[in-house]
């Protein structure tokens, strides 16, 4: 079955290695802006190459993929961000995460528009987040990253991929599709 | 040796023996145990006590130690067992189970429950006090059963000495031996305590031989060697004389005990005997050859206990210990344990397998060269077998969940006064083990709702002229493709006015709708529904019967409910086998591939072009109601003059049709599960990989059929019941 899949898929793996001064972070690339996530998350980086949707979702499940025999669900950054939905294209890619979810441990998938690299950051050039303006919600914002002249959003991957919230989201995007509220029984 | 492993096969022995021993606690007081049935729960404490021996976890021993000693009075009739000592004895049964699982946490120092242990030990020694007394007047009354050995002049053994019975060789004067000189040896090892000379084959004077030795001794000695040491002390002479020595009374019920707690099996009669140490090795040489000189040679056994070197009882020990281990052996031949993380691989493997076949296969018809399909097709009629195989070694009786109801039955039928008789039928049907664990907490709830509702108290039987016991029944069997489970009951049945007074004070519905009785039933798996008028600490909180449904629809499973006024209720699960791998039929919907678990599917028909507005086709001159796949998955219609195909499914008692663009054929999908994040969402049962390494989505047709018949019903009950969802879940 692996073989199936490593044919079609570039695979990355990304090492965490932690310098001893500060922490590595991916930056990668949604919408135009640069967001980062801390590396020890991520378990590999792979190329988008289809998946399989799933009716009666949320937009940002775009649906699931096959990673060596285990499905993994795929969840589109931006449409969780409430913007539109990413659209594929060359550099789109599959970032594979690491929740955790009570004592569960959890594969997760987030599409990208593309990653760009890996950088070690000191603790000193993290500050944190101002109150309002980064246009996301302000608990999916660990930091802010200072990079040169500008600033990059580091994310809190427990948060933005919460399994608790988005699973009741997935459970309400069944039942209210159909039209009268259909009620778990 | 790793020790953890050592305490994990002690606790998962230890709680193997105590399921015997409750089973056999049951049988006694159902009247069909029998004397095998104190046998089994002795030697389920015995074995127990010795095992936590060897770890030293004395929590355990001396506990279980009591609990023997009450045993061992029970199987040597010295105590009546009566159903106090029953439900003591299941109790304490249960406190060894605590202090098991300590071991397992690894928590044994500290006593879990020590009033409990107080109040237990106490009432078990309280056995003990009084038997002692009877016990001793029995001992008075009747000598212990090695005291009737008899050696040839008619001595009897006396109580806790060795009797040695020497007869020396006439010639061992001559050959330079003083019978004398071994006596005195003798002493060093312990004390005469009465020394018999046998004059009686002193010749007549004319034919005494000076030069020869004439007499025999019966000597009582009193220490503490061991049967070999004091063989030791005649080993010069032991060749041409006749040297018996009898074991103190103390010493034949320690070779007993040694015996039945021989760990290595232990093959033949004189080894097992040896082992205990009732005979040495030379005497069993010795009568072995005698065996051998016979024409008909009588059992070694039997020429032991004639020639008194060993007393009966403890041949029959062995005995029973030579069976044990011949069945032990025949046991092990026919079982071999395996963890269930490597059967889990394996089972993994072959599902890989499975998706790998699929691959190849889908690559052979692509390439359409006849020898490789033809190779293909072999291959995968094998891997099929392998899969049906590999899936059985994880089929285990649902008599495993079964078993644990007797007890329960007999418990609440105490708590509540009612008399009520447990009938377990298919205990032997199969299904999957991982199912099995899930499976008894529901079952339970199930049990003993029906013992606390839907049976009537005794008196109430009475006057309804019913039998006074009630009978609660346990049903298994297979049925296409599924397992299925029946719980039922004699009683009162479901009150269907009670229920629905209480889902309209509840708001579940309206007064004024019309409900089937089946829809009222089903009412009871509602959150929050409860009927009971008083709250016992059974039932009747209102938690239960919807957990019960939900634990069964996490299963794949359903849960249906039967009921007859005034004659009892039955509720039936019905669950696939297994969770792993199942017979799909795929089909096409809107470019994607969705899978039809095939049990499920009745027939494929092409839909003609309809004008209608409504879902409803004649199939044969019934009506056949049918889902849109696309409309409910929200994709576009497809084009007018595109055919559709209608599966035709079936789900217990229900059918519908499914509208499907294109059909695909069968397949064999190993069902991946989608995780927690897709935990709540409906109408997708799990998933699966193809082939082409593709995930396809499988269908859960029960739910599937449930929300679109939701979608129709009545807005009053949908919303209501949405409310009152909604209430409770926040």
């Amino acid at each position: 079955m692996g073989s199936l899949l490593t044919q079609s898929m570039a695979r990355t793996t990304v090492r965490a290695e932690e310098t001893p001064q500060g922490k590595q972070f991916l930056t990668l690339t949604l919408g135009g802006e640069i967001f980062a996530i801390p590396i020890e998350n991520i378990r590999e980086i792979i190329e988008f190459s289809g998946l399989t949707e799933i009716p009666l979702m949320p937009d940002f499940l775009r649906g699931v993929i096959n990673l060596r025999g285990s499905v993994v669900p795929v969840i589109d950054l931006a449409a969780r961000f409430g913007r539109s939905n990413t659209q594929i294209s060359r550099r789109t890619c599959i970032v594979i995460l690491e929740v955790s979810q009570e004592d569960n441990v959890l594969a997760l998938g987030v599409m990208v528009d593309a990653v760009n690299e890996v950088l070690s950051i000191e603790p000193s050039q993290i500050e944190p987040a101002p109150n309002f303006g980064a246009q996301i919600r302000a608990d999916f914002i660990d930091g802010m990253i200072s990079l040169g002249e500008r600033f990059v959003i580091a994310l809190d991957i427990q948060r933005v991929l919460a399994v608790d919230e988005m699973s009741s989201l997935i459970g309400l995007a069944g039942s209210s599709s159909t039209e009268n509220a259909v009620i778990a029984t | 040796m790793n020790l953890d492993a050592a305490r994990a096969a002690l606790v998962e022995e230890a709680r193997e023996l105590l399921v015997a021993m409750e089973d056999a606690l049951l049988q006694i007081e159902a009247g069909t145990g029998g004397p095998d049935g104190i046998n089994a729960i002795f030697r389920a404490a015995h074995t127990i006590k010795g095992s936590a021996g060897l770890f030293a976890f004395d929590n355990v021993v001396s506990f279980t130690h009591i609990v023997e000693s009450v045993l061992d009075r029970v199987r040597n009739g010295k105590l009546e067992i009566d159903e106090a000592m029953l439900s003591l004895l299941l109790k304490s049964g249960d406190y060894i189970a605590t202090l098991v699982d300590a071991i397992e946490r690894n928590t044994e120092q500290e006593e879990p429950n020590p009033a409990l242990r107080s109040k237990l030990e106490a009432e078990l020694k309280s056995y003990l006090d009084t038997s002692s007394v009877a016990q001793t007047a029995l001992e008075a009354a009747e000598p212990e059963p090695a005291a009737q050995l008899e050696i040839d002049e008619g001595e009897r053994v006396s109580s806790d000495n060795w009797h040695l019975s020497l007869r020396f060789n006439e010639d061992v004067l001559r050959q330079g031996l003083d019978p004398l000189s071994f006596i005195r040896y003798l002493c060093t090892l312990g004390r005469i305590v009465h020394l018999h000379t046998i004059s009686e084959p002193i010749p007549a004077a004319e034919h005494y031989d000076a030069e020869s030795s004439y007499l025999g001794y019966e000597i009582d000695f009193e220490s503490d060697a061991s049967r070999s040491q004091i063989e030791g002390v005649f080993e010069f002479v032991r060749e041409e004389s006749q040297i018996r020595i009898l074991p103190p009374h103390s010493k034949i019920d320690e070779y007993i005990q040694l015996i039945e707690s021989l760990a290595e099996p232990a093959g033949r009669l004189g080894e097992i005997l040896i082992h205990g140490g009732a005979l040495s090795e030379s005497e069993l040489e010795r009568v072995l050859n005698q065996q051998q000189e016979q024409d008909r040679p009588p059992p070694l056994g039997t020429m032991l206990v004639e020639q008194q070197m060993v007393p009966p009882n403890v041949v029959s020990a062995a005995l029973s210990k030579q069976k044990q281990s011949e069945e032990k052996r025949s046991h092990e031949q026919k079982f071999i344990k395996v963890e269930v993380g490597k059967l889990d691989q394996l089972i993994d493997l072959v599902g890989e397998l499975v998706i790998a076949g699929a691959g190849a296969n889908l690559v052979a018809k692509q390439k359409s060269v006849n020898a490789f399909e033809e190779a293909a097709q072999s291959v995968s009629v094998l891997v099929e077998q392998i899969r049906d195989a590999a899936l059985t070694l994880r089929m285990v009786p649902i008599g495993e969940v079964f078993q644990r109801f007797p007890r329960v039955v007999r418990e609440v039928s105490r708590d509540l006064g009612k008399e009520i008789e447990l009938v377990i039928t298919g205990a032997e049907t199969e299904l999957d083990k991982s199912m099995v664990e899930k499976l008894s907490d529901p079952l339970m709830h199930i049990v003993r709702n029906a013992m606390d509702h839907g049976l009537e108290s005794t008196e109430d039987r009475i006057l309804l002229g019913k039998p006074s016991c009630g009978i609660m029944r346990l049903n298994a069997f297979h049925d296409s493709g599924s397992i299925v489970i029946e719980v039922s009951d004699d009683g009162r049945g479901l009150n269907r006015e009670r229920i629905l007074a209480k889902a309209i004070e509840r708001g579940l519905i309206s007064a004024e709708q019309h409900l089937s009785d089946n829809e009222i039933y089903r009412l009871i798996f509602e959150p929050g529904f409860s009927t009971a008028e008083k709250v016992t600490n059974l039932s009747g909180r209102g938690v239960g019967m919807d957990v019960v449904k939900k634990n069964i629809e996490a299963l794949r499973g359903e849960v249906e409910v039967d009921s007859t006024p005034e004659h009892g209720a039955t509720i039936r699960i019905r669950l696939p086998l297994t969770l792993a791998i199942i017979d799909g039929f795929q089909v096409m919907v809107h470019g994607s591939v969705y899978v039809i678990p095939l049990e499920m599917v009745i027939e494929c028909v092409d839909l003609v072009h309809q004008d209608y507005r409504h879902n409803i086709i004649k199939l044969r001159g019934e009506p056949l109601p049918f889902i849109r796949l696309r409309s409910l998955f929200g994709h576009p219609p497809s084009a007018a003059q595109q055919r559709e195909s209608l599966v035709v499914v079936q789900y217990g008692s229900q059918r519908a049709g499914l509208v499907v663009d294109q059909l695909l054929g069968e397949f064999q999908a190993v069902i991946k599960p989608l995780g927690l994040l897709f935990q709540q969402m409906k109408g997708i049962g799990g998933s699966t990989i193809l082939g082409n390494g593709q995930v396809s989505l499988i269908l859960d047709i029960p739910h599937l059929i449930h929300m679109t018949s939701q979608r129709e019903m009545p807005p009053m009950l949908a919303t209501s019941r949405s409310e009152l969802s909604e209430k409770i879940n926040h």
